[in-house]
């Protein structure tokens, strides 16, 4: 395999309080994520997740720990890491053209005026808002907003995507119809996300892995789920693959139970090497699986059955 | 009926006019008993009037006579006390506008600078806080003591008064510019110039050219004051000047005039920043 395009070697974010106290949010945090992969992070409010996303994206700095991006130390923001943000962030006084453009402008400023605009365009067809060129953020439907910061994320073209809670202000049909594409285009870009959620179905829907996080203070990653399920995967017909209840109940049973109790639940847990769990198998496929695929030296193959 | 009720408001407006016009005219009714009055009095007011078989506070028929006569003639130039209200007019407005644009010129650079420093914007919080609410007129024996020009001191206390809300609003607009459009800034690497121009100055405008409108507002009020002051030209020099003439139509067509011009000003500034207000 590839080296890996993201990795974090043990971050943590420390707060001080308002009485001096500090407040460890997550420590010790190790990860990696390979090219053209998809990344789901779940876990309660107030483990940390946006930080983590801060950190990846360069907004924020964490307070001990690595992050490389392809080998290279974060140190700030940069237009390799493209961010669509939870409240889409369009700027109200452009167009949806201008909103793209913005960002296209700010990627190659040695680009004509109409090299700017037909790339634009490419992106703007891309998310099916063709059409709505000239319109205002004001005058666009939630979903559409979000349409247009896909598009503004895409067009930089970055190595990869981070996408914080990108859905979780859309209504349940627009949200469906958006993770889809963003499934469609991801797989057509070969792009590498790392998303942020809380919505168990959409981790499934997307990740190709899904990150489990204890509970704040002292956030852990404290399982890495494999998602077995294939990935032409659609919403309509998600539920009836065999592997699809074994992890949702098994992501399920962790944010209602195991987030609490994890720390002391596993004696012999290594923050460096969170187990990789793949509960969509069941103990006759996992012997098949191990057959066919060796496990990745150094990370330890576990299957739950539940 | 949709037609009708359109026109319900101005027909209000142009009712309550009348009504205006209608007490103005029967408190200014000539008066039946004769009194005598001081000779050199009855000169300067006119027989009629000193003698009370006319109003000495002018009828509104008095009142559209002059009006008619200042837009027939609004520009003419006989000498320094008799210049038409269009000249005078002209002046003022003149000098509001130099005082104005100077303000500009200083109070959103700095108030930029204010609003993206937190360190600046309190180092520089207890000056704005004393010197804002010192009336500009305060001011005006200092700026002719150290101008030693009465123009330009009219003008600098124009650009005094009008300071004051584009900085503290310039500042307060680009401190309040929304997080997430500067983060993504930060993250397509926008160089600072850029995003000042690209992204701040677009967020602040609507709360920049509210701070204008309020100055252009205060300027004109306070132009009329400077005027009575430092002489010489200007609307409100000609209205001091009337007053001394013992005119009362003509003060009371400088008001008018006063008001119409203040409302111009005003509309100017709204439809400029309607210009760069965005629906959220």
């Amino acid at each position: 395999m590839s080296d890996p395009l993201i990795r974090i070697e043990g971050i943590s974010k420390t707060f001080a309080g308002r009485d001096g106290a500090a407040t460890t949010v997550f420590e010790d945090l190790h990860l990696s994520v390979e090219p053209g992969e998809f990344v789901c992070l779940i876990g309660h409010s107030g483990c940390g997740k946006t930080t983590i996303l801060n950190i990846l994206s360069g907004l924020d700095q964490s307070s001990s720990g690595y992050v490389f991006v392809g080998g290279r130390e974060v140190s700030g923001p940069s237009l390799d890491r493209a961010v669509i943000f939870q409240g889409h962030a369009l700027m109200p006084w452009l167009t949806v053209m201008g909103n793209i453009a913005f960002a296209v402008g700010s990627r190659w400023p040695e680009w004509s005026k109409e090299q700017v605009r037909q790339h634009c365009q490419q992106y703007i067809d891309l998310v099916n808002l063709t059409g709505s060129e000239k319109k205002r953020p004001a005058e666009l439907s939630g979903g559409m907003k979000q349409r247009v910061g896909i598009a503004r994320a895409l067009s930089i073209q970055p190595k990869m995507l981070l996408m914080d809670e990108p859905f979780s202000a859309l209504d349940a049909l627009t949200r469906g119809v958006l993770q889809e594409e963003v499934l469609r285009i991801c797989a057509e870009t070969q792009q590498t996300v790392f998303m942020i959620t809380h919505d168990v179905d959409e981790a499934i829907l997307l990740a190709d892995k899904i990150i489990l996080m204890t509970n704040g203070p002292h956030a852990k990653i404290a399982e890495i789920v494999v998602n077995t399920m294939p990935r032409s995967r659609k919403h309509h017909d998600m539920h009836k693959h065999p592997h699809y209840y074994r992890i949702r109940n098994h992501l399920i049973d962790f944010l209602v139970d195991r987030s609490k109790v994890f720390a002391s639940d596993s004696p012999d847990y290594d923050p460096r090497n969170p187990p990789l769990v793949r509960p969509g198998l069941d103990a006759a496929d996992v012997l098949t699986a191990e057959a066919t695929k060796p496990p990745i030296p150094g990370k330890p193959l576990v299957a739950v059955v539940r | 009926m949709n037609g009708l009720m359109r026109w319900r408001a101005p027909l209000m407006s142009l009712i309550v006019l009348l009504l205006l016009i209608g007490v103005w005219h029967a408190l200014t009714l000539p008066k039946a008993a004769e009194q005598t009055v001081d000779a050199e009095y009855a000169a300067l007011i006119g027989k009629a009037a000193a003698t009370g078989q006319k109003s000495t506070f002018p009828t509104p028929a008095d009142f559209g006579k002059k009006v008619w006569q200042h837009l027939n003639e609004p520009f003419y130039d006989r000498g320094s006390n008799d210049k038409g209200i269009g000249i005078q007019l002209g002046y003022s407005v003149g000098r509001v506008l130099i005082g104005y644009l100077l303000a500009a010129l200083v109070a959103v650079p700095l108030g930029f600078l204010i609003g993206m420093s937190p360190t600046v914007y309190r180092a520089l919080d207890p000056f704005i806080q004393v010197l804002k609410p010192i009336s500009p007129l305060a001011w005006m024996p200092l700026a002719l003591f150290t101008l030693k020009d009465s123009s330009i001191s009219a003008i600098f206390v124009i650009f005094i008064c009008s300071v004051w809300p584009m900085l503290i609003n310039t500042a307060f607009g680009v401190a309040s510019v929304r997080r997430e459009w500067l983060n993504v800034a930060r993250t397509l690497e926008v160089g600072p110039v850029r995003t000042a121009f690209r992204v701040i100055l677009p967020a602040a405008a609507p709360t920049i050219m509210t701070g204008m409108r309020i100055s252009i507002g205060i300027a004109w009020l306070v132009i009329v004051a400077a005027e009575m002051l430092v002489g010489g030209t200007g609307i409100g020099y000609f209205v001091w000047n009337e007053w001394n003439n013992l005119s009362i139509t003509n003060i009371l067509t400088a008001i008018l005039a006063i008001g119409l011009v203040g409302m111009l000003l005003d509309l100017m500034l709204a439809k400029l920043t309607k210009l760069v207000t965005f629906p959220e």
